[in-house]
């Protein structure tokens, strides 16, 4: 990486480099805890490998949910779905949360991880948990997909097992802020944090509110399931289940976005235009994201109007107004970046000459896409309060968030990876052609994915279900969008596989890069007469964002109100 | 940049296109959520989430109370059942079938009681795509007005096991 964009910090009180346990990384300059990025390594692999249990897990369902493929046999169509859940939405990404948080506490502020001890108590924890989960579920203990909706029943082992990750993720949280806590004590830095800092601690906030909802719900459940006490409400467990479930993924929004500002920093030496804005979006989100769990309860029995519209829009969208600043303020710190290295060229010049060699940059633009066009827009949608009605329980729903959780967030951070390993690894990526078609293929096959599902879902097809047959009502699109879906999974899943490939391969025979910088996958380059700074105080420059914004704002009212136009087709009811 | 810490007096107000966006944005989440409470007042489609406490048997009795009162035919095996216009109905949910069929008119209102005898089900009425939680131990109850004719499908949408998929009922309006 040229030195254009990473320069090495300034000296600090403290010199943590020169002291035991801290490296200097080779490319960046930065001080590295070498605890904390043992830690990160062994939190990463596992993740890796939760995806690849996943992922193998995805293509089975989508292979039967393709009616003219229709794969699995019925009772291991909903085993594999229950194991394809809590692999990719709990554990991959839960231990990708944990390498996140323990880089963004330790590295930017040159600081120490605040204890191995309680590092290895959490990753014990994880770890056991999700293994304990997935035997259950693959012994057939544990049918009951990962809500586990009450009265369904699995295996006391089942929900202990969701404990122990659950608690094992709190205790790596507060790793965290004990971290955060030493190192303004000690003063290894000075002033505010940084952005990327600022966003995992957003996103570790969030996370402790979401995980005590797991707690509250599953400790009734399992002592339920053990014949202790009596069944929890159904309607309760749904309301407390998706203070979990939703909010979870608020922590991957929070994370994901975080890894945007990195990944754009280091791919074109990008900041942000104002950092007040960036850091005021990250606290909207902690205010107002934990309402979200409405959003699965709007056509249930026993919430009221009132409650169900409140709680929906996240207190009047203020949650959906942190989305859409950080939308347009992450793409402007790119084209403000390019636009000072001298790519000012009409409109979206600076988007030409963008780095997109760079696997790390063209995922980091696919998941923005992604997550912005499909995911962002069909979630305010569907969550809007009476819309629900005409897509509760649909394809509608699995094709929102697997824009949001797999086109954004799991791309994003298969994006990082692409630093990760070179910097913590100290290996550079074997294979470089096929690492820069990655995240095209996954991006790409994700879309139809999303995109399949949403459309069959308009036509009525329900979500979590073996077969459409029986119902005798579902025609042609419908099968044809399903078969969108089965050819687009197909295409993610061969870019998952090499994703995983590319990572064990590079980690087990990557040319070692100790002693010098990482292999440059390529990065914005500054054109003869440009100087970074000179506008600094253009406040109107960033055209082209202008224009990609605006046409953001149009497709999603037209998407918005056609919603409305097909509500109001179908028969009253209330 | 994003990883290092910012300068003293980083603390600043939007400006130019960025307090621009801001506003916009801000006018559109405001739009986003008076639609609701609009619709609600003024739009025919609302989920008010009106329910009262049931037992499973209790609710299981109602029905074949209703059944006994109302039916009209029999249709494999499942009986026809066509409630008063304005009256009550009642749709049984369970391991997995919808119980009975209903026969509605056009035009006229009727209030749908849902519940479960077992676990959640999902009430997905199509090919108008309207879709409804059911959940044991809750009375949901729809006020609704069916405003097209023909043979309508109820679909589950809430997994309940193995069945699930063949968990199919029907709604006949004339």
């Amino acid at each position: 990486m040229s030195s254009a964009t990473l320069t090495p910090p300034p000296p600090a009180p403290l010199h943590p480099v020169s002291s035991p346990g801290f490296r200097r990384c080779d490319t960046t300059g930065l001080a590295v805890c070498s605890t904390a990025e043992r830690f990160i390594k062994f939190n990463a692999v596992a993740g890796v490998v939760f995806l690849l249990l996943g992922g193998i897990a995805a293509i089975l369902l989508a292979l039967t949910r393709w009616q003219v493929v229709h794969l699995l046999r019925v009772d291991w169509f909903y085993r594999i779905l229950t194991f394809h859940g809590l692999n990719m939405l709990i554990f991959w990404i839960l231990f990708f949360e944990v390498a996140v948080l323990y880089f963004a506490c330790t590295v930017p502020l040159k600081a120490r991880l605040y204890s191995p001890k309680v590092a290895w108590i959490s990753f014990g924890m994880m770890l056991t948990g999700a293994i304990m989960v997935n035997t259950v579920i693959i012994l057939g203990k544990a049918d009951v997909l990962l809500t586990s909706y009450l009265p369904l029943l699995a295996h006391p082992a089942f929900y202990l097992g969701i404990i122990l990750v659950a608690v094992g993720t709190l205790i790596a949280v507060f790793n965290y802020f004990a971290t955060l806590y030493t190192a303004k004590r000690d003063q290894t830095y000075v002033g505010s944090v940084p952005l990327v800092t600022f966003g995992a601690t957003a996103a570790a906030i969030i996370a402790v509110v979401t995980l005590l909802h797991g707690a509250i719900v599953m400790i009734p459940t399992f002592t339920y399931s053990m014949g202790w006490t009596p069944q929890p409400d159904p309607m309760w467990y749904r309301m407390i289940w998706w203070g979990l479930g939703h909010q979870s993924q608020q922590v991957n929004v929070c994370a994901m976005v975080a890894i945007w500002y990195l990944i754009a920093n280091l791919a074109t030496g990008a900041k942000p235009v104002n950092e007040t804005v960036c850091r005021g979006a990250f606290v909207l989100y902690i205010l107002f994201i934990n309402l979200a769990s409405a959003h699965h309860l709007l056509v249930d029995p026993g919430v009221g109007s009132a409650w169900k519209i409140w709680n929906t829009s996240y207190a009047m969208y203020l949650a959906v107004l942190a989305s859409m600043i950080h939308g347009f303020t992450v793409p402007a710190s790119v084209e403000m970046a390019m636009r000072e290295k001298g790519h000012v060229k009409g409109l979206f010049g600076w988007v030409t000459s963008a780095p997109w060699r760079n696997p790390a940059f063209s995922g980091f633009v696919l998941s923005l896409l992604i997550f912005g066009f499909i995911g962002g827009i069909t979630g305010v949608t569907l969550g809007t309060q009476q819309i629900n009605i005409i897509a509760h329980n649909t394809l509608r729903i699995t094709g929102h968030f697997h824009a949001t959780v797999v086109g954004g967030t799991t791309l994003a951070f298969m994006a990082l990876t692409y630093y990760v390993i070179p910097l913590m690894f100290r290996r550079d990526f074997i294979w470089r052609g096929a690492a820069r078609v990655q995240p095209w293929l996954f991006g790409g096959g994700i879309l139809l994915v999303s995109l399949g599902m949403s459309f069959a879902g308009s036509l009525g097809v329900p979500r979590r279900s073996y077969d459409i047959e029986p119902a005798g009502i579902f025609g042609g699109a419908a099968h044809l969008f399903l078969g969108v879906m089965g050819i687009g999974a197909v295409i993610a899943v061969i870019g998952l596989l090499l994703f995983a490939v590319l990572c064990v391969g590079t980690i087990l025979f990557g040319e070692k890069n100790a002693g010098r910088p990482m292999a440059d996958w390529g990065t914005a380059q500054a054109m003869v007469g440009s100087r970074v700074g000179s506008l600094a105080h253009d406040h109107w420059a960033m055209k082209g964002t202008m224009a990609l914004t605006a046409v953001f704002l149009a497709c999603f009212a037209v998407y918005y109100f056609a919603n409305w136009k097909a509500l109001a087709d179908v028969w009253p009811v209330r | 940049m994003s990883l290092a810490i910012p300068d003293r007096g980083w603390y600043q107000a939007p400006a130019g296109a960025e307090k621009l966006w801001i506003g916009l944005a801000l006018i559109w989440c405001f739009v986003l959520s008076l639609m609701m409470p609009f619709w609600h007042f003024r739009g025919k489609q609302n989920s008010r989430g009106e329910a009262y406490a049931v037992t499973p048997a209790a609710f299981i009795a109602r029905t074949e109370k209703f059944i006994t009162a109302n039916k009209v035919g029999e249709r494999a095996g499942i009986p026809i059942v066509e409630p008063a216009p304005g009256g009550d109905a009642y749709l049984l949910a369970r391991m997995w079938a919808w119980y009975p069929v209903l026969k509605l008119r056009q035009g006229e209102t009727y209030r749908l009681h849902l519940s479960s005898a077992d676990l959640q089900h999902g009430f997905s009425l199509q090919p108008l795509n309207m879709n409804f939680q059911v959940l044991p131990g809750y009375d949901h109850v729809l006020t609704l007005t069916p405003t097209s004719k023909g043979e309508f499908t109820i679909v589950c949408n809430e997994f309940c096991g193995i069945g699930h998929d063949k968990m199919i009922g029907k709604i006949l309006v004339e």
